[in-house]
């Protein structure tokens, strides 16, 4: 267990380097830089090229990934080239937003998503095709089409909840309540129906074992073969497929925050994208990847107290 | 047991396998449909998607504009064909890249293996974690708003799970008898890889392909609603979906015509992957994906009387059917035997006789897809087969309990065995936890287990098969059965250790005076602990009589033939005589005698008509008509 842990931990580091590199090393490459990008079409070449030294962009582009490397193990993340503002600063203001949305979205895929997915397995019959076709539609429904609907049928036609924006938590419980309930709706759809589909899956195969063989005709309870072993046993590929739809998750987050005008890491992502800002998105990329590697840490945590084969080793 | 059969999907071609399906035929049809019509958007589009008619704006559909028009007076249906081309596109792009990347590297990581593979699997882990989205925004700034450059990167990032897939079919190929032949006989790596090798990987190229383009058709319309591809007036599909976005109060229809399409299309490969993997697939379970059972008779709770008899387990007439993709299959017919109290009756046959779906019809506990479809089990006066659920619940380990063939599959990993062997204690009285323990370390010394203290907190997987039966077996025994079914009880054990199980088993009935249901191929385990026996073929008992009888003289040349091919039984020195042919499988039982067509004694009337069992003497039928003939030779 605590082997398993440390070898993702270790993991994060090399994870972390080939994030930036590769943005970095592309940035390198490619003709264009953050000067001509600052200054405008109408620079002239002198100016670019004063810029460009004031910059350091004259530097190996190995130097600069070693200086920029220096600054973020220090917290540093440059300045965005547009507003000249702190990216760290404007990145960790931004954090709470897509936590928020991420969040509930993560435990309402697992909740909804295992209940469903269970239930059809056990019942079976016209709920399981049911959720076989839903989670057919989870999968093809694009995510900011399934969140414009939502607002178009919530927002507009019933007026209940308001189309965009974001209220902070600790300013306005409901308020910030109001403002995540269609954007977690959608942002949940394909995570609920596909961890209702790998649950349903999984249960249907446990069901078969051996051993829920043996439960039963040895004389345990039903009751106790489904929730205490079927569900116990199944739930540890359920979590590893919970793990996976966690880390697509920062996906859909980059669309559904640009949908609802949520001013979270996604959103700014996308502005910095259209504005050629490579310093905020490199912030970005290594916000997600923490992201991705605090939620395979959590995952792998619960997995090893799940599985006794990994917690006794 | 399995009953399906392998279909020989290769031979017949991915490609006419998938069209046989209506799956299949759909989905491939509205792709290809789909990807005609954009590419020839030019000649059928029935207006230029750039054309603006501010006279026509927000337009439902009509005969002028099949899908109606959009804000600025455009026909929906052209911009959608010519919006469809970008997407198309996109997904070449991204399918080459993924397959350029992970096909040459599945194939020499699973080929050559060694520090290269561990190496790049390494590598392949980690850009697993990689948030692609990031990545992808990177390149959209780069290059600017290049919607190829994105979509190749995706190709390249995404190919790890192809790639792993593509390796593990090359070990196995690898492995393989043939393979490894073709190595010795000089065929070179080359050869080896594309005769062997990437004809195998075909079938999950093609999956993991249609799956990867779902996919990508999700983050190339997403990356166009963002505005990052080409910029407006071109026509994109998640372009159209923002433009929809903005007249999202006045005009919803808009979004109807652009999503719909997107999520028809990602429908489509998804479905298209999914039957590509079924009619690949080479392992059918039993149970195959079908939840519908054969038509099951209903329980009768107030039973009809049950013919007068004194034995303790008396089943007349079992018919058993599996529902498989390939129709009702019949896996039982008209089985029949009885056991009386104390006594030990062995089910024998070869795999595919139907012995342990006898013993599980017993129990209620068929798979998912089967079902009892004819005859009875009565068990202490009692039919089981027209038992409810919950009667059938309240007789398991009190008086029929079962242990199974593979001890280290039967209990369950999650928990320790102490709690498992407690739970089932507590479920037979209603003990104390301190009380559930005493009982369960008194069963625990009953089944001769070493140190139970030590041994309840561990977990199944922490200790032998032969310790795990003993667990199996004190757990069966937690509610005093008077039967106990035995599923080839030591078939998985070391030799030595299946002796000691059965000499545990034999103390274990004499003490208790249970009856024993053993299903065995092992004619030593039969001569061992059996009182009667009953010789099981292609889902019929051909011969049923005590012990001694039987090993005196077999009545069936069924039974004849299966004792000359037991190493055990066969006279020293002498070769084994193994049964030519196989057991027909279930659906494929030929008319009149099952066993004729390997039979030494058959002849033309054997196939005449279904032979019934003979009777011999008071305890002894045989299911053959030229039974004389048996008794007759030297």
């Amino acid at each position: 267990m605590g082997r398993l842990i440390f070898h993702r931990a270790a993991m994060s580091i090399p994870l972390l380097l080939i994030v930036s590199l590769i943005i970095f090393g592309l940035e390198a490459i490619v003709p264009g830089d953050a000067a001509s990008t600052i200054l405008g079409q109408n620079a002239t070449p002198q100016s670019v090229a004063a810029l460009r030294g004031q910059l350091g962009l004259n530097d190996p582009w190995v130097v600069r990934f070693g200086h920029w490397l220096g600054g973020a193990l220090h917290g540093d993340l440059g300045t965005s080239i547009i507003s000249g503002v702190d990216v760290t600063s404007s990145l960790n203001g931004r954090l709470a937003v897509t936590l928020s949305l991420l969040v509930p979205t993560i435990l309402l895929s697992a909740v909804a998503g295992v209940a469903l997915g269970f239930a059809s397995a056990v019942r079976g019959g016209a709920l399981g095709r049911f959720i076989d076709v839903v989670s057919l539609f989870g999968f093809a429904l694009p995510s900011f089409w399934v969140a414009l609907i939502l607002v178009g049928f919530f927002a507009v036609h019933l007026n209940l909840l308001p189309a965009t924006g974001y209220q902070d938590l600790a300013a306005s419980p409901a308020g910030w309540l109001k403002s995540i309930i269609l954007p977690v709706l959608a942002l949940s759809l394909q995570g609920i129906t596909y961890v209702a589909k790998q649950t349903r899956d999984t249960v249907m195969e446990v069901l078969e074992t051996d051993y829920v063989k043996f439960l039963r005709a040895n004389g345990v309870p039903e009751r106790s073969v489904r929730y205490r072993h079927v569900l116990r046993n199944a739930a540890i590929p359920v979590v590893t497929s919970l793990g996976l739809v966690s880390v697509g998750m920062l996906s859909g987050a980059v669309f559904i925050e640009n949908v609802f005008v949520l001013p979270g890491l996604g959103s700014l992502a996308t502005q910095a994208t259209l504005d050629h800002d490579i310093p905020v998105i490199l912030g970005v990329g290594v916000f997600f990847t923490l992201c991705v590697i605090a939620i395979n840490l959590l995952i792998d945590f619960a997995y090893g107290l799940l599985n006794p084969k990994v917690r006794v080793s | 047991m399995t009953t399906a059969t392998d279909v020989p999907v290769r031979r017949r071609g991915v490609l006419r396998a998938v069209l046989a399906t209506a799956r299949g035929r759909i989905t491939a049809g509205f792709l290809l449909l789909l990807f005609a019509c954009c590419l020839l958007a030019p000649v059928i589009a029935p207006a230029d998607p750039l054309h603006q008619n501010l006279q026509e704006i927000l337009r439902t559909p009509s005969g002028a504009h099949w899908l109606g028009t959009d804000s600025l007076g455009r026909d929906v249906l052209s911009r959608l064909l010519y919006g469809g081309r970008s997407s198309i596109v996109g997904i070449l792009e991204g399918v080459a890249a993924q397959l350029v990347v992970a096909v040459p590297l599945g194939v020499a990581t699973g080929y050559l293996g060694g520090r290269f593979d561990r190496f790049v699997m390494r590598l392949a882990d980690i850009v697993m974690s990689v948030p692609v989205i990031v990545i992808l925004l990177a390149i959209l700034a780069i290059f600017d708003h290049s919607i190829a450059a994105a979509m190749i990167t995706l190709g390249v990032l995404g190919a790890s799970g192809m790639m792993r897939i593509i390796r593990g079919t090359a070990m196995t190929v690898r492995q393989e008898l043939y393979v490894s032949a073709a190595e010795l006989l000089g065929l070179s790596r080359t050869q080896i890889i594309f005769r062997h090798i990437l004809p195998r990987c075909r079938g999950v190229i093609i999956v993991q392909t249609s799956l990867f383009a779902a996919l990508a058709i999700g983050i190339q319309t997403g990356l166009t609603f963002l505005g990052l591809g080409p910029p407006p007036p071109a026509a994109t599909w998640g372009g159209m979906v923002n433009e929809a976005a903005t007249t999202l109060s006045t005009q919803p229809w808009l979004l109807a015509p652009s999503g719909g399409l997107i999520a028809l299309t990602v429908l489509a490969l998804g479905v298209l992957g999914d039957t590509v993997r079924d009619v690949t697939a080479q392992n059918h379970t039993s149970s195959g994906g079908l939840r519908v059972k054969p038509a099951r008779r209903r329980p009768d709770v107030a039973q009809a009387p049950v013919p007068e008899g004194t034995a303790l387990l008396s089943v007349r007439d079992l018919s058993v059917s599996f529902l498989t993709p390939r129709g009702e299959v019949e896996v039982l017919t008209g089985v029949g035997f009885d056991l009386d109290a104390g006594q030990t009756l062995g089910l024998v046959g070869e795999s595919g006789s139907g012995k342990s779906v006898t013993a599980r019809a017993v129990l209620g506990l068929l798979e998912a897809n089967g079902a009892v479809t004819g005859g009875s089990v009565i068990f202490d006066g009692r039919d089981l087969t027209r038992a409810t659920r919950r009667q059938l619940a309240a007789l398991r380990g009190t008086r029929i309990a079962l242990i199974s063939q593979e001890p280290m599959v039967a209990l369950d990993p999650s928990f320790r065995i102490g709690s498992q062997l407690s739970e089932i204690v507590r479920s037979h009285a209603r003990l104390s936890r301190e009380a559930a323990r005493r009982r369960v370390l008194e069963l625990m010394e009953m089944v001769e287990l070493p140190d139970p203290e030590e041994m309840a907190k561990r977990y199944p997987f922490q200790i032998s098969g032969g310790m795990a039966q003993r667990v199996a077996i004190a757990a069966a025994l937690a509610g005093s059965p008077d039967l106990l079914i035995a599923d080839e009880p030591t078939t998985a054990l070391d030799v030595t250790v299946q002796a000691d199980v059965l000499a545990l088993l034999r103390r274990l009935q004499r003490e208790t005076g249970m009856a024993v249901l053993l299903v065995t191929h092992d004619w030593g385990v039969v001569a061992d602990i059996c009182t009667h026996v009953a010789v099981m073929y292609a889902g019929q008992v051909v011969e049923q009589a005590p012990v001694e009888q039987v090993f005196g003289a077999p009545a069936h040349p069924y039974t004849a033939a299966l004792m000359a091919s037991s190493p055990e039984k066969a006279p020293r020195r002498t070769p084994i005589d193994a049964i030519a042919g196989a057991v027909p499988p279930p659906g494929a039982h030929p008319d009149g005698c099952r066993f004729r067509d390997r039979c030494a004694l058959s002849a033309a009337e054997c196939a005449d008509d279904d032979i019934p069992l003979v009777r011999l003497n008071e305890e002894r039928v045989s299911r053959c008509i030229r039974t004389e003939l048996l008794q007759a030779q030297p």
